[in-house]
């Protein structure tokens, strides 16, 4: 091995001498050998993928997979012969005399030591390196530093090593005040109270940074303000979408979110319940809800459309938000061809589509299957009922039937049947029921019976005749397993029909039958039952009499959730050429694209998926979420692109950094979110001022290496919840439906609707944006005004934008002109001069006193306005709502106060 | 990145700040634009993006602006404009199985009848087009638009194809074709948003504010709605008691402050946002007043059928006009209330279409008379249409006859019709079969149509792209050619 390497060696180091010598390209004659990753790939990508990549692969010849570059190309040549440069057509196309045959094409010739790099490559054997993303992290040297005393963990020392290379100097901290403020937008999405800045500054013990940070980490506000981060990837939102967009309840969903992150549940745990957590043993109500995750797709009810299009729709938006939001990878390019620029084929898109595949829901206006929540009575009933099975059984059987009661699932509906006769199928749009007639046949084919004690059949009739229902098994004139009446019902409805003599796996055949030829009812599906435990307590049956109460009790509120199909009725998942859903190609099985499964492991659902995410043989889910965390904080991600880490993304600024935190993070710590978060805002790094010097303004104009503190805006949501704080506003409640603050007259206008915005009373229109009804075709004005997503679809960063609208919204807006008027009425009644008072509001608004010359300014326009109003008087009442001239004033100057650029950013 | 990207950075990073602004003081986008580029902008792509405004257009410009009359329903375009005399004689007849099978329709089950033309059609102009009865002034302007009736999509339920329509893709989220433009040619006014919209028909359409909204371009480029009732833009006038005098007062405070600010800090972001409260004091005059149509003489108004105080298509067609004037780049106008399936009698499309023809005939005949007088018509450019077609049988929902004359929604032809902005006048183009069912020649897609607009305003559609989550995004997709035919 030993004596081929070196033969080799000396070998390619004589030839490459010669060759160097011929191409007269100033060719160096070292022979380090070159990277492909960041000497290389950086060349063919911009040259060259455009034309030779994944999908266009123009002559035959792309770059993409080593063994297509490596194979014959249209015209026979051979593109890259490894090891011999002189062979390959690549290098004799890039050196081309003539300009119609060299490449890149109606370009510039790529520079003499770019031809270079790649014919030293193609001659050391042309081996190609996965991109950078796709190899797992290695643990990276902290590097030492020289200004050590600055430094305050290892972020600073990967930091201040990039500033040094860069001949910059980190800054100086921010001033306690400022940093105080900082720290509690970052942290809880709300400025610190006066009383909190002053505790802050006037504690000078060593640690009272960490203090204020532990005790923001457990604040209940914390959760909030990072929910709203989720929520953009989760595209949450209180509507359906489409065109009549109408509500959707699924605000537990968002609850869940704010409480996961509030008891800081480990990132892996966080992960496997919101993608899997029905699929996790003897789930509990809130893994269910947590599933919620993937069922904020759209739903769209239009008359006409046709419902498994749509469904196909939700799972191709689940697989693309999947990959998004944990991997960072555009997997949405795959879905019509294979990936342009990574390494990911076409195949392998529907393999991640089977994952997601075979959960129950469909595109109906129920959004079935849903987790119910009852009333209160009849919850009390529930608990009663899981008590009393769980003494007969256990636990564990207990909670399968609450889960049971609630969703009422596994559920045999339409699609899952076989063979029907007489019925009519009512399934576009808003339409979800089959219609069956007498005489009406349903067959469902193996039908699992073992320990199935009864059959809901959950139906609808309108009309007084009576018809019979029968079940038989094996044939149409099999045994009789179950039989019952059909009546004339109240809505939908279970009705239980008992079984008997059933074990084994059958058929099933209904048979509907009645005196009347006109007899018709409308079904939703059949409920498979288990036996229930107890038989021998004499209270079974009432127990029994209580489910099925229970399973038709009206619901207090409702969470679409995922139910996976039973193995007997799954769906099959198919290519779909070039990403057209109705002309299907060969049947996959789910899977994860070879690039990043090298072990070539077998993976069965979606709990297997959502464990990998968060395996060791992940190499992308840390780096990407300490990314995320990094960029909210930062206002830019280490690795720029934060939803593509893919080769067309952006290279990282700070690779060994994101790879020493994404080991810490999925690591030592656990997946632990605060530790992750505290560790980064207690670096000196995050702690300097935001005071841009002279020498920054030159080398680093878009601070990439961080040698200042941004100046980010704040988000929508943080404006109106900072200007609602500072006056006093602001309600504390947490959870619950979404509420609808103040909106002018006239923004929803949607056809085929009457739903209304009715605005929320006492403190529930004054609570923090998130808890705003989020309407997808007409979003709360102000905040889409300030780039808050419409939640479509997922959505990595929010693009920050500076507009006119925007002011006028903060000058004008009836909430923020209130929460100014809020404000004045605090100064009013404060002894002292209008210079005391502007330092006072100033306080309240920026938690510190103001550089003198803003208060002067400040009191002019105090000056200014009361003049004006003591000969306007009426302009004066109707500003203030009240006779006071001063008030008045007072209200247009907290409103400047708000609209100050240092209050709607961080400094 | 590829070198068209990469040169135009290059090309950036030589150029300095000063010189791009002056290059971009296009009004909101331009200022905006210089927002994006200040030390704390966090997105480097940006940067090259914003390039694109600088290399564009890519060639001479025909249309400087757009306005684009969208008839949200759909209305039918066999009793409007492809007439179709065959038809009349099939009508009551039942539809042959060859034209049912293998097709979807939104709501016709079963073997519906056919259903003649429900309107009178003559000829009208020097072209001889046929044009309906019930639209008596629109065949006054006929040699000035050309009638394209061979136009096809793929979506037959509203939202979707309002989506496919105005954005490319039939599902939410893209950028709509008015945020495309303004994204890529800026705006022509200091003191209005480069794309707005105004509604009438007493519903906004079927697709929401997706249908102009900004998807993953910036959010300053999406439509801005002009309200019927209460403040035209939203928060444009001040709080109850606030005068302009004491408005500038406080906004010379905030500016103060701020210029303070960025003594201290450094950072262009602030006089970025100085820039934008000063546009948006401007705005408070300019918006109301561009939206002030009692400001036109009696004449005019009464040209358009235009009401003071009401919500109407007429005064919506003045307002644009009244746009165009101020340089707002792309203007849409949606109309509600096109969907005639026969379910009612306001449904039909006998009397039901016939009311909203009145409502819309007279005012979008004035619009494109009032842009000629004026000489804007030149560089204008007019469309109107639905999202879909009709189909020539008439609807039977659930396999039930309706009560009224109805049809069905079609995506296998539909009608619109184009002015202005370097289209050829007088010209009908492309065909349906004789019972108007199917294109047979000169068909026109969706795509093709987004492609012949952007044309039109000196865009290529297949160059100007958007980079996404890792893919470069065109409006249209990777489909759609230039109708040449239809160029002057």
């Amino acid at each position: 091995m030993i004596k081929l390497f070196s033969f080799t060696k000396m070998h390619s180091y004589n030839w490459y001498f010669a060759f160097g010598c011929i191409m007269l390209v100033g060719a160096s004659c070292q022979e380090e050998k070159v990277d492909f990753n960041t000497q290389v790939r950086p060349i063919l990508n911009k040259n060259c993928i455009s034309c030779h990549g994944g999908v266009k692969q123009s002559g035959g010849f792309g770059l993409i997979f080593r063994e297509n570059a490596l194979g014959e190309t249209k015209n026979g040549k051979i593109g890259i012969v490894p090891g011999h440069p002189e062979k390959s057509e690549m290098i004799a196309r890039i050196t081309h005399e003539n300009e119609e045959m060299r490449m890149p094409l109606e370009r510039d010739p790529l520079k003499p030591e770019e031809i270079e790099t790649i014919t030293k490559w193609i001659e050391q054997g042309a081996e190609w390196q996965e991109h950078w993303a796709y190899i797992k992290p290695e643990e990276p040297e902290v590097p030492a530093i020289n200004n050590s005393d600055w430094a305050k963990n290892e972020i600073d020392h990967f930091i201040s090593e990039k500033l040094q290379s860069h001949n910059l100097t980190p800054s100086g901290r921010a001033a306690k005040e400022d940093l105080v403020r900082r720290v509690y937008l970052d942290l809880i999405g709300l400025p610190p109270t006066l009383d909190q800045v002053e505790a802050f500054v006037n504690d000078n013990s060593t640690d009272s940074f960490e203090k204020v940070v532990d005790q923001l980490l457990a604040s209940p506000q914390y959760g909030e303000h990072w929910a709203s981060m989720w929520l953009d990837l989760a595209r949450y939102a209180d509507s359906k979408g489409y065109e009549a967009d109408r509500g959707r309840q699924i605000w537990k969903y968002r609850d869940w979110v704010i409480k996961a992150f509030n008891q800081n549940m480990p990132f892996d745990q966080f992960t496997v319940e919101q993608l899997a957590g029905d699929l996790l043993p003897d789930p509990s109500i809130d893994n269910l809800v947590a599933t919620a995750f993937h069922r904020n797709t759209l739903n769209n009810g239009e008359g006409g459309t046709d419902n498994e299009e749509y469904r196909i729709s939700s799972v191709i938006d689940r697989v693309n938000n999947t990959w998004e939001v944990w991997q960072s990878t555009t997997m949405s390019c795959v879905q019509c061809h294979s990936h342009p620029y990574d390494p990911i084929r076409h195949e392998e898109y529907y393999t991640s589509m089977a994952f997601f595949n075979n959960t129950s829901d469909w595109d109906v206006p129920s959004e079935h299957p849903i987790l119910r929540e009852l009333k209160e009575e009849d919850e009390n009933k529930l608990d009663e009922i899981k008590e009393w099975i769980a003494g007969r059984s256990s636990d564990k059987v207990g909670n399968k039937w609450e889960r049971f009661v609630r969703i009422g699932e596994p559920k045999l509906r339409p699609e899952d049947f076989d063979k029907v006769e007489n019925v009519v199928h009512y399934n576009r749009a808003g339409q979800d029921y089959m219609q069956v007639h007498k005489g009406a046949l349903i067959k469902i084919k193996n039908v699992s019976l073992n320990n199935v004690d009864r059959i809901y059949f959950n139906y609808k009739q309108s009309g007084k005749d009576e018809g019979t229902l029968v079940i038989r098994i094996d044939s149409l004139d099999g045994t009789i397993i179950g039989k019952t009446p059909l009546v004339k019902t109240n809505g939908f409805t279970n009705l239980p029909i008992a079984i008997t003599g059933g074990t084994k796996t059958a058929d099933l055949y209904f048979q509907f039958d009645s005196k009347s030829k006109d007899y018709s009812c409308s079904i939703d599906g059949f409920l498979l039952g288990e036996k229930l435990p107890g038989e021998k307590n004499e209270e079974y049956k009432e127990v029994y009499a209580d489910i099925d109460e229970m399973l038709n009790a009206p619901a207090k509120n409702t969470t679409p959730v995922m139910v996976e199909k039973s193995k007997a009725h799954s769906r099959s998942t198919n290519v779909f050429v070039r990403g057209n859903w109705m002309v299907k190609a060969d049947q996959v099985s789910s899977d994860i694209p070879k690039l990043l499964n090298d072990e070539d492991k077998e993976f069965a659902d979606r709990l297997d998926l959502a464990k990998w995410l968060v395996s060791d043989q992940n190499p992308l889910t840390g780096r990407v979420m300490v990314n995320r965390f990094w960029a909210k904080l930062f206002g830019r991600g280490i690795v720029l692109t934060v939803e593509d880490f893919g080769t067309l993304g952006d290279y990282p600024s700070h690779p060994e950094l994101l790879d020493w935190l994404a080991l810490r993070f999925s690591g030592e710590w656990d997946w632990n979110v605060k530790k992750l978060l505290k560790t980064i805002v207690t670096s000196a790094t995050y702690q300097q001022t935001a005071v841009i010097s002279q020498e920054a303004k030159e080398k680093d104009p878009n601070n990439k290496w961080l040698s200042r503190s941004p100046r980010t805006r704040l988000s929508a949501e943080q404006i109106r919840d900072q200007a609602l704080a500072v006056s006093g506003l602001l309600s504390d409640k947490m959870y619950g439906p979404s509420v609808m603050p103040y909106q002018p007259e006239g923004v929803w206008t949607v056809v085929y609707s009457n739903e209304a915005w009715e605005t929320s009373e006492n403190e529930d229109a004054y609570r923090r944006g998130l808890y705003t009804y989020m309407r997808r075709s007409s979003p709360y004005p102000s905040f889409i005004t300030f780039d808050a997503a419409s939640r479509e679809f997922c959505l990595s960063r929010r693009i920050n934008t500076n507009t006119p609208l925007q002011a006028l919204v903060t000058l004008n807006d009836p909430v923020y002109f209130e929460a100014a008027r809020n404000l004045a009425k605090q100064i009013l009644p404060l002894e002292g001069d209008k210079k005391a008072k502007v330092e006072t509001a100033y306080q309240k608004v920026m938690g510190k006193l103001p550089d003198p010359s803003k208060t002067d300014i400040l009191v002019k326009l105090l000056d200014n306005t009361e003049e004006y109003y003591s000969e306007h008087v009426e302009e004066a009442r109707e500003i203030a709502k009240s006779d006071s001239l001063e008030l008045a004033s007072l209200t247009v100057m907290a409103n400047a106060l708000m609209n100050m650029d240092e209050f709607i950013v961080k400094n | 990145m590829d070198l068209y990207n990469e040169a135009r950075k290059t090309k950036l990073e030589y150029t300095t700040r000063r010189h791009f602004l002056k290059k971009c003081t296009t009004g909101l986008g331009g200022i905006a634009l210089a927002s994006l580029m200040g030390p704390q902008n966090v997105f480097g792509k940006s940067l090259e993006e914003k390039m694109l405004s600088d290399t564009l257009p890519h060639f001479y410009p025909k249309a400087k602006r757009v306005i684009y009359l969208h008839m949200a329903g759909a209305p039918s375009q066999l009793e409007l404009f492809d007439y179709k005399p065959k038809l009349k004689e099939l009508h009551d007849l039942d539809c042959p199985k060859s034209l049912l099978e293998g097709k979807k329709f939104a709501f016709i089950q079963g073997t519906p009848t056919m259903l003649g033309p429900q309107h009178e059609f003559k000829q009208y102009g020097q072209s001889g087009a046929y044009i309906s009865d019930v639209l008596p002034h629109f065949s006054t302007i006929v040699d000035d638009v050309a009638i394209v009736k061979s136009m096809h999509t793929d979506e037959f339920n509203h939202a979707p194809a309002q989506l496919f329509l105005q954005t490319g893709s039939p599902r939410a989220g893209r950028p709509s074709i008015g945020a495309w433009v303004t994204y890529g040619l800026g705006s022509e006014n200091e003191n209005l948003p480069g794309y707005m919209v105004l509604v009438s028909g007493g519903k906004t359409p079927s697709a929401g504010k997706n249908a102009w909204g900004s998807g993953f371009l910036p959010s300053e480029y999406q439509g801005v709605q002009c309200r019927n009732s209460g403040d035209p833009i939203l928060y444009v006038s001040n709080p109850d008691g606030m005068s302009r005098n004491i408005r500038r007062e406080s906004l010379d405070a905030i500016n103060a402050i701020n210029q303070k600010q960025y003594e201290e800090f450094g950072d262009k972001e602030i006089m970025s946002r100085i820039s934008q409260y000063e546009m948006a004091f401007k705005m408070q005059i300019s918006v109301p007043d561009a939206m002030d149509i009692t400001k036109e003489p009696d004449y005019i108004r009464e040209m358009y059928g235009a009401e003071p105080g009401k919500a109407s298509f007429a005064n919506n067609c003045l307002l644009a006009r009244r746009l165009v004037e101020q340089g707002v780049r792309f203007i849409q106008l949606y109309d509600w209330g096109w969907d005639m399936h026969g379910n009612f009698e306001g449904g039909s499309v006998n009397k039901g279409l016939k009311d909203k023809c009145d409502q819309v005939d007279k005012p979008m005949t004035a619009l494109i008379k009032d842009l000629k007088q004026r000489g804007l018509l030149d560089d204008t450019l007019v469309v109107w249409g639905g999202e879909f077609g009709r189909t020539p049988m008439r609807e039977n929902r659930g396999g039930v006859v309706m009560p009224f004359y109805g049809r069905d929604h079609h995506t296998e032809a539909f009608t619109i019709w184009m002015a202005g902005g370097g289209i050829k006048g007088g010209l009908s183009y492309g065909e349906t079969d004789e019972i108007g069912y199917y294109g047979i020649k000169d068909r026109v897609h969706v795509h093709d149509l987004q492609a012949t607009m952007l044309h039109q305003l000196g865009l290529d559609h297949e160059k100007f792209t958007y980079q996404f989550q890792g893919r470069d995004f065109r409006l249209t997709d990777v489909h759609g050619h230039v109708v040449k035919d239809l160029l002057a």
